[in-house]
C-alpha cells in the first residue's frame, strides 16, 4: 500500500500510509484505539475506498471496490466481531461464503473440499455443529477456514485475541505459525505488546492516523514500541490546585464481572475513591472499563465482590437505587444508553431524574419545571439546539454529549462515573468539560474517570489506575515517576 | 442514470406532517379507485357512495358514530402500546375476551342484580378480560423473549375459537332453536341507547373520556414518560432505572382492557347476546391499528381518525348494498389506506433527492 489517505467528515483517519508485506511474513499493526488500524485494513479489504494512494499486489496496481474483489485477489479478513450465522452449522456457514459453492446441495461438495483441507491444517471442529454451540476460539477458526478456503494468501486478523481464552490464544498462534510456514501472509492487528513481540516478524506502529515507526521485532523491544504507540514521553502537567482528599465515597473490593460473551472481564478489582478526588482509569478501551462503569452504576451484574457507596453496600442493587445514593453516570455509549432519540430535548434533560421530587408530583411530571431545567442546562452547558422542543436525534453528537454531561453534573453527585467525557468534543468544549470536572472535585464530589486520552488523565487525575485485560496493572499517584512506563502497563507488559 | 439518495430529514414541521398525511390519503384513495375500476364500477361514484353513505345523511352519521365507539376505545389504547413499541396486534382477541367476560356476568348474575350494579360490573369484567388477554403476550415477551407480534396475533385465533366453543357448547341458549349463541342478556345488562340511534351512550362517553385521559397519561405523567423512553430506547430505559416489566404490564393492561370495554359495548349495547366472533366484532381490533396510526399515536386524534374509519366501514356497507360489491371490498380499502399512510411516514422522515447523472 502506498500513500494511503482516508478521512471521514473531514477528520483524517489515515494519512499518507505506505507499507508492504511479503510472503511468509507476519506483520503486526500496533496502535491505540482510533489510531486508524481498522480503517487501513478495511481499505485493503475493499470496504472503504481510499481518498488517495494505491494498492499494489505483486507489483501490479489494483483497485478494490468491494470485499468480493479482495477475496478474488487472495485477501481474507477475520473481523473482531465474527460474521457467522448463529443458527447454521459450520459446514453451511463455510458453504455460504465460498465462491465455488454449487446452487444445489451446496454442502456436499464443500465437505469433500474441507476434509482435504483439514488434513493439511490442524483444525479439528465438528462440521455439523451449529455456530452458537462453538466457543469464541472455534468460531474464529471457522472464520479462518472460510478465508483460507477462498484461497486467501493474505489474512487480516483484527484484534483476534480479544475474545479468546489463554489456551485458545496458544492454539491460534500455532495455526498462524503453520500458515506462515506454508507461505501465507498475515496482518495481525493488536494493541497488546507481548503478543506482537511473540507472533510477528515485523511491526508497524500507527499513531493518530500516521505511521509512527516500524521495526523488525528481533531488533526492537517493548519499551521503544510502547513509546512509539503513546507518541511521546509522558509530560507531567500539574495545574490543578492542591486539595486534600476527604472521606471515602466509593469502595470496590475484589470485584469480578462477566462480559457480554460470558467470559470474565474484570478480575478481582479493588480500589477506593475519595471526596475531592478524581480517580482516573487509563487503558486501551475494551480492557474492562465499560464493564467496571456499568457494574458500579448497577447496569451490569457483579459475579462476586462488594461495591460500597458511603459504606453502604450497593452491590447488584437497581440502577435507580444507586442513582439515589448520589451516583451519576456519563455512559461510554452515549447514543445507546444516554438518550431517547425521538423524544424532545426537555424529555431527555431529565432522563434518570424524572422520579425525583423536583420534577414529579405523585403520578404527574411537572413539565414546567422540567422545561425550565432544560433551558438552564442549554445555557449553562452551551448546548446549541433550535429549542428545548427539538427532537434530540436532530442534535449533533457533541451537543448530545454536552446535554448528558450537564444533566449528570448539575445534580451535584457524590460520585460521578464519567466514561470518555470529552471524546469527540472540540478543543473548546473539551476544556470547558474538564473545568467542570475540576469544579466538581473542588466542591467535594468524587469522580471516577475513564479515558483513553492520556493527556486528559494526567491533567485531571489525582490518582491513576492502569487497566489491562480486566486487571489493574498499577494504582499510582499522578506525580509518580513510574508513570513514565504507562505505555508498557497499558499493553500489559509491566505490573507494579 | 437516475440516482436516488435518501437522507434523514431533521426539521419536520406540523404543516409538512399534515400535508404528507393528506397526500398519502389521496394516494390511497387513488389506488382504491383503481380497484373499483377493476371491479367495473365508476371509482368517483363508488367513493362518493362511501362518504355519502356514512357522512351524508343523519342516519348514516349515527351509524358511523356507533361504529366509531369501539375504534376509538381500542385505537386510543393502542397508541399507548405502540408508543412503547409494543406491537399489540391482538386487540381483536382482547375485545372478544372482554365480550366473553361481560357475557358471563350478565348471563349468570344479571337476573339477580339491578341495572345500576350490573352495568358497571360488566364493564369491570370486560376490562379484566381484555387486560388478562393482553398481559399474556407481555409476560411472554419479557420473560421468554417471544415476539409480541406473533403471540398477540395467534391469541386472537385462540380467543375466537374459545368463544365459538362456548356458544356451540356450554353457553348455547335454550331460546336459539339449536343455533349457536347465548340467550339474550337480561334487561338489567343492556346498555341504554341514545333515542333513535344504535349509539350506546355509556360506551360513547367512555370512549371520549378514554381518549382524553390517555392523552394526559402519555404526555403528562411519569408512567407515560417511562413508556415513551422504553419505546424510544430500551437501553436508555435500563440506564434510567425504569422497570421494564412493570411498565410493559401496565400498558398492556390498559391497552387490552380498553379493547375489552369495546367488547362489552358490542355485546351489551348492540347484539344483546354473544354470537359468532365475526358477528361480535367486524374486525374492529384490526381496523383500530390503522386508526391509531393515522392519529400519529396521539390518543386525542383517534377521535377524528376513529370516526373517519368508522365512516369507511359504514360506507362499505352502503357500497355493498347499492353497487353489489363484495363485503371484502372494505377490507381492501382499509389495507390500502394503511399501507399508504405507513409509506407516507417514510417520506416524512427521509428526504429523497433524485439526480439524473450522465453516465
Amino acid at each position: 500500500m502506498r500513500g494511503i489517505s482516508k478521512s471521514f467528515h473531514g477528520i483524517p483517519a489515515n494519512q499518507d500510509i505506505s507499507f508492504s508485506i511479503e510472503s511468509g511474513e507476519i506483520l503486526g499493526l500496533l496502535g491505540e484505539n482510533g489510531a486508524g488500524k481498522t480503517t487501513l485494513m478495511n481499505i485493503l479489504y475493499g470496504l472503504y475506498q481510499p481518498d488517495a494512494g494505491e494498492i499494489r499486489i505483486n507489483d501490479a496496481p489494483v483497485r478494490i471496490h468491494n470485499p468480493l474483489e479482495s477475496i478474488a485477489l487472495g485477501i481474507g479478513m477475520v473481523h473482531q466481531h465474527f460474521m457467522l450465522i448463529q443458527n447454521h452449522s459450520v459446514l453451511e456457514n463455510i458453504a455460504l461464503s465460498h465462491k465455488d459453492t454449487p446452487f444445489f446441495f451446496p454442502t456436499v461438495k464443500i465437505r469433500e473440499k474441507l476434509e482435504n483441507f483439514s488434513a493439511s491444517f490442524d483444525f479439528n471442529i465438528d462440521l455439523t455443529k451449529k455456530i452458537w454451540q462453538l466457543s469464541a476460539g472455534e468460531q474464529q477458526r471457522v472464520e479462518i477456514i472460510k478465508a483460507l478456503l477462498n484461497g486467501a494468501d493474505l489474512l487480516i486478523l483484527d484484534e483476534p485475541t480479544s475474545v479468546l481464552t489463554p489456551q485458545e490464544i496458544k492454539e491460534l498462534i500455532s495455526i498462524l505459525k503453520e500458515m506462515k510456514a506454508k507461505g501465507h501472509m498475515v496482518i495481525f492487528i493488536s494493541h497488546k505488546l507481548d503478543e506482537i513481540m511473540d507472533i510477528c516478524d515485523r511491526v508497524l506502529v500507527l499513531q493518530k492516523g500516521k505511521i509512527a515507526g516500524s521495526a523488525l521485532t528481533r531488533d526492537t523491544d517493548k519499551i521503544s514500541l510502547a513509546r512509539m504507540m503513546v507518541g511521546r514521553d509522558v509530560v507531567f502537567n500539574i495545574q490543578r490546585e492542591k486539595i486534600d482528599r476527604g472521606n471515602q465515597i466509593l469502595s470496590v473490593e475484589h470485584l469480578n464481572v462477566m462480559g457480554d460473551k460470558g467470559l470474565p472481564v474484570l478480575k478481582d478489582i479493588s480500589f477506593e475513591v475519595f471526596e475531592n478526588e478524581i480517580f482516573g482509569v487509563a487503558g486501551v478501551s475494551g480492557n474492562g472499563q465499560r464493564e467496571l462503569a456499568e457494574a458500579v452504576t448497577g447496569i451490569r451484574k457483579a459475579e462476586s465482590g462488594k461495591i460500597r457507596i458511603n459504606d453502604r453496600d450497593i452491590t447488584n442493587t437497581s440502577p435507580r437505587h444507586i442513582y439515589d445514593q448520589g451516583v451519576s453516570h456519563v455512559p461510554e455509549e452515549r447514543i445507546r444508553f444516554g438518550i431517547a432519540p425521538g423524544l424532545f430535548l426537555y424529555d431527555n434533560a431529565i432522563l434518570k431524574q424524572h422520579h425525583l421530587k423536583k420534577f414529579s408530583k405523585r403520578y404527574f411530571l411537572k413539565y414546567k419545571d422540567v422545561k425550565d431545567h432544560a433551558k438552564n442546562l442549554m445555557d449553562d452547558f452551551n448546548v446549541s439546539a433550535h429549542s428545548i422542543h427539538s427532537q434530540i436525534r436532530n442534535l449533533s453528537g457533541g451537543n448530545i454529549q454536552k446535554l448528558i454531561l450537564g444533566r449528570e453534573i448539575s445534580e451535584k453527585p457524590q460520585l460521578l462515573v464519567a466514561s470518555h467525557p470529552t471524546y469527540g468534543l472540540d478543543v473548546g468544549a473539551t476544556e470547558f468539560m474538564r473545568n467542570h470536572l475540576l469544579e466538581l472535585r473542588k466542591t467535594g464530589s468524587a469522580v471516577l474517570l475513564f479515558s483513553e486520552d492520556l493527556e486528559e488523565i494526567f491533567e485531571l487525575c489525582d490518582r491513576i489506575a492502569v487497566i489491562f485485560d480486566g486487571e489493574f496493572m498499577a494504582i499510582l499517584d499522578s506525580g509518580d515517576r513510574r508513570l513514565n512506563d504507562i505505555g508498557l502497563m497499558m499493553a500489559g507488559s509491566k505490573r507494579i | 442514470m437516475i440516482q436516488f439518495s435518501v437522507t434523514d430529514r431533521y426539521d419536520i414541521s406540523a404543516g409538512r406532517s399534515f400535508m404528507t398525511n393528506l397526500l398519502s390519503l389521496v394516494a390511497g384513495l387513488f389506488m382504491i379507485g383503481l380497484v373499483f375500476l377493476f371491479l367495473g364500477v365508476n371509482p368517483f361514484y363508488a367513493l362518493f357512495k362511501i362518504f355519502s353513505g356514512s357522512f351524508g345523511s343523519f342516519y348514516g352519521f349515527k351509524e358511523t358514530l356507533t361504529k366509531a365507539i369501539p375504534l376509538i376505545l381500542i385505537g386510543s389504547g393502542l397508541t399507548l402500546a405502540f408508543r412503547a413499541k409494543f406491537w399489540n396486534i391482538g386487540a381483536e382477541g382482547q375485545l372478544l375476551m372482554g365480550a366473553i367476560f361481560a357475557s358471563w356476568t350478565s348471563l349468570f348474575l344479571g337476573d339477580h342484580l339491578p341495572s345500576y350494579i350490573m352495568v358497571p360490573l360488566m364493564f369491570l369484567a370486560g376490562f379484566t378480560g381484555g387486560a388478562l388477554w393482553g398481559i399474556i403476550p407481555a409476560i411472554l415477551k419479557i420473560r421468554f423473549s417471544i415476539n409480541e407480534v406473533i403471540s398477540t396475533l395467534m391469541l386472537n385465533y385462540i380467543c375466537a375459537d374459545f368463544l365459538t366453543m362456548l356458544i356451540v357448547g356450554p353457553w348455547k341458549g335454550s331460546t336459539r332453536f339449536g343455533f349457536p349463541g347465548t340467550d339474550n342478556f337480561p334487561d338489567s345488562a343492556i346498555l341504554g341507547l341514545i333515542p333513535g340511534s344504535r349509539i350506546h351512550y355509556a360506551t360513547f362517553i367512555l370512549s371520549i373520556l378514554c381518549a382524553v385521559i390517555l392523552c394526559i397519561v402519555i404526555y403528562k405523567t411519569r408512567f407515560g414518560y417511562e413508556a415513551r423512553v422504553v419505546g424510544e430506547n430500551p437501553d436508555a430505559g435500563r440506564y434510567a432505572g425504569i422497570d421494564f416489566l412493570k411498565t410493559t404490564l401496565i400498558l398492556m393492561i390498559i391497552s387490552g382492557g380498553l379493547a375489552g370495554l369495546a367488547g362489552v359495548g358490542e355485546v351489551a349495547g348492540i347484539h344483546h347476546y354473544l354470537g359468532y366472533p365475526a358477528a361480535v366484532s367486524s374486525g374492529y381490533g384490526f381496523t383500530a391499528i390503522i386508526v391509531a396510526w393515522l392519529a400519529k399515536l396521539n390518543p386525542l386524534l383517534t377521535l377524528v381518525s376513529g370516526i373517519f374509519f368508522a365512516g369507511i366501514l359504514v360506507g362499505g356497507d352502503a357500497v355493498q348494498i347499492s353497487l353489489g360489491l363484495p363485503a371484502a371490498t372494505v377490507g381492501i380499502v382499509n389495507g390500502i389506506l394503511l399501507i399508504c399512510l405507513i409509506m407516507g411516514d417514510y417520506f416524512l422522515k427521509n428526504k429523497i433527492t433524485l439526480t439524473i447523472a450522465k453516465p
